[in-house]
């Protein structure tokens, strides 16, 4: 389900690194709280991003939802598919739903991120605190 | 997304069917209720164009009888309740003194001495409070809420699927009127009532008939498209239709001119609880007025967002999501009443960056007849 060569976050943010560029997008779990996506708010490419701080929001039918960056970078790419189909969050969310590219500022602030096992154990838990 | 610290939540009768068919639940003023089961975007165009079936038993029931009924029931309410026949059903508000909503209602007419009250499920303990409080007329005031679950199916198929399952004729109950009949063997009122802007019913029966009696439903509706619809879309169906939600259109601190429902409002009936207020503001001129609006580019004005016209803030969002059907965002929102015109260009401001928007007429969607 979650892919094993990815990093997460505890906001439900996955990053995928290759060389010096990270492509950020939302993981299944965060889009299945958030339910059917309508719009999505990109930042421009060229903006400095820090890691932690908003690079965007994703809103759902009933809610808005900041995206908070895994790293810090600057934007490189956004994806054009999501500004006329940004449902596709909802469908495909760890693939062609990715949201923004960015060149890495720093590739060691990857390695404090969750790996997938982590991540799984994370929203298991989470999953738990809910139906209690 | 935060752990809030456990509560106890009021469940429904079918709670654990909910559960049991995936449901995403909510807390829901104080009830764990469904927020959606397939998804509030497929939920709300079923009820558009097949139908719905929604578990709204968390709506509270209030019952009033004896021979002050009617009296108590005109004075804690705006709408002229001596006008509804026998069968018949109509909208209103709970007043405060101050000609503010306590609450939103619909007030059932078994006889000239016993009205069902339906109310929020958040107020209904302050609702049942505040009709005591003020009941100066000797009647009989019942928190029924308990020995009620109520179900409603809605959309345009919905009177072919209920009548699969009720031997007397759908079609004579008319638009706000009920009958008791059964559905599936079980005692029902049969309302033709709904807050989805479509056509459809709402049952209200004993609830340890609940998981029988959706069973049933689900299994008649399956062949016209019927799926069970959540709160989620309940409020995006609502909100296209134009209607109010407590705690967003009104709340005790707005009054039925306000919010464009001077049409439950019957100056014309005798003195009643906040009318003396109401007589005066009407007097005086409105702070503000409800109006609604859709955004001009892709953004969504939600609730509590700042309206914004000429560069001074004006009022705030009161609800605000996309409409499925209409396919474009829509909202409500209070401004002042120079700025109320059809047309009127505003800004929403969302997070600090203005978003153009228009006022547009209400309600947003209208069934065809």
């Amino acid at each position: 389900m979650y892919p094993a060569d990815y990093r997460y976050t505890k906001q439900h943010e996955w990053i995928k690194v290759q060389g010096d560029t990270g492509t950020i997008g939302i993981t299944d779990y965060a889009q299945q709280e958030l339910g059917d996506v309508v719009f999505v708010d990109l930042p421009k490419v060229g903006a400095k991003i820090s890691a932690g701080k908003s690079l965007g929001s994703v809103e759902s039918v009933k809610a808005v939802s900041e995206i908070y960056s895994p790293v810090s970078g600057d934007v490189t790419e956004t994806n054009p598919l999501l500004v006329d189909a940004p449902e596709k969050i909802n469908t495909d969310p760890h693939n062609t739903a990715w949201l923004i590219k960015l060149k890495l500022a720093d590739p060691k602030e990857v390695a404090s991120l969750m790996d997938a096992a982590a991540y799984e154990a994370y929203i298991s838990e989470q999953a738990k605190e809910h139906s209690a | 997304m935060n752990t809030s610290a456990a509560v106890e939540l009021r469940k429904t009768a079918l709670n654990s069917v909910h559960r049991r068919m995936g449901a995403k639940m909510v807390n829901f003023g104080g009830w764990d209720m469904p927020l959606e089961y397939s998804g509030i975007i497929a939920e709300h165009l079923a009820v558009r164009t097949r139908a719905g079936l929604f578990d709204v038993s968390h709506m509270g029931e209030l019952e009033i009888r004896g021979p002050g009924a009617l009296q108590l029931v005109q004075w804690v309410s705006c709408n002229n309740a001596a006008k509804l026949n026998v069968g018949q059903a109509h909208y209103s508000g709970l007043m405060t003194s101050r000609g503010t909503f306590v609450d939103d209602l619909l007030v059932h007419k078994f006889s000239d001495t016993h009205y069902l009250l339906c109310v929020n499920a958040g107020n209904q303990d302050d609702d049942f409070r505040h009709i005591i409080a003020n009941n100066q007329f000797d009647a009989e005031v019942e928190n029924s809420g308990p020995r009620y679950s109520q179900l409603a199916i809605q959309g345009p198929r919905a009177t072919e699927i209920l009548q699969q399952l009720t031997p007397g004729q759908l079609e004579a109950i008319r638009y706000y009127h009920f009958a008791f009949g059964k559905v599936s063997g079980v005692d029902c009122l049969i309302a033709r009532t709904g807050y989805t802007g479509e056509d459809g019913f709402e049952i209200y029966f004993a609830p340890e008939h609940s998981v029988k009696l959706w069973n049933d439903l689900m299994q008649a509706g399956e062949t016209a498209g019927m799926i069970p619809c959540g709160l989620g879309a309940r409020n995006t169906l609502r909100l296209e239709a134009g209607m109010c939600l407590y705690g967003h259109e009104i709340d005790d601190t707005t009054t039925p001119w306000e919010a464009g429902l001077a049409w439950i409002c019957k100056m014309e009936k005798a003195r009643f609880l906040g009318s003396d207020a109401l007589a005066q503001q009407k007097q005086a001129g409105l702070p503000r007025k409800l109006v609604g609006f859709e955004m001009l580019d892709k953004r969504i004005g939600r609730d509590g967002y700042p309206v914004v016209i000429g560069s001074h803030e004006a009022g705030r969002v009161t609800s605000g999501c996309p409409a499925p059907f209409l396919k474009k965002n829509i909202g409500t929102a209070y401004v002042p009443p120079n700025a109320t015109a059809i047309g009127t260009e505003i800004e929403i401001s969302i997070r600090g960056q203005a978003a153009p928007a228009r006022i547009v007429a209400l309600p947003f969607y209208k069934r065809p007849q």
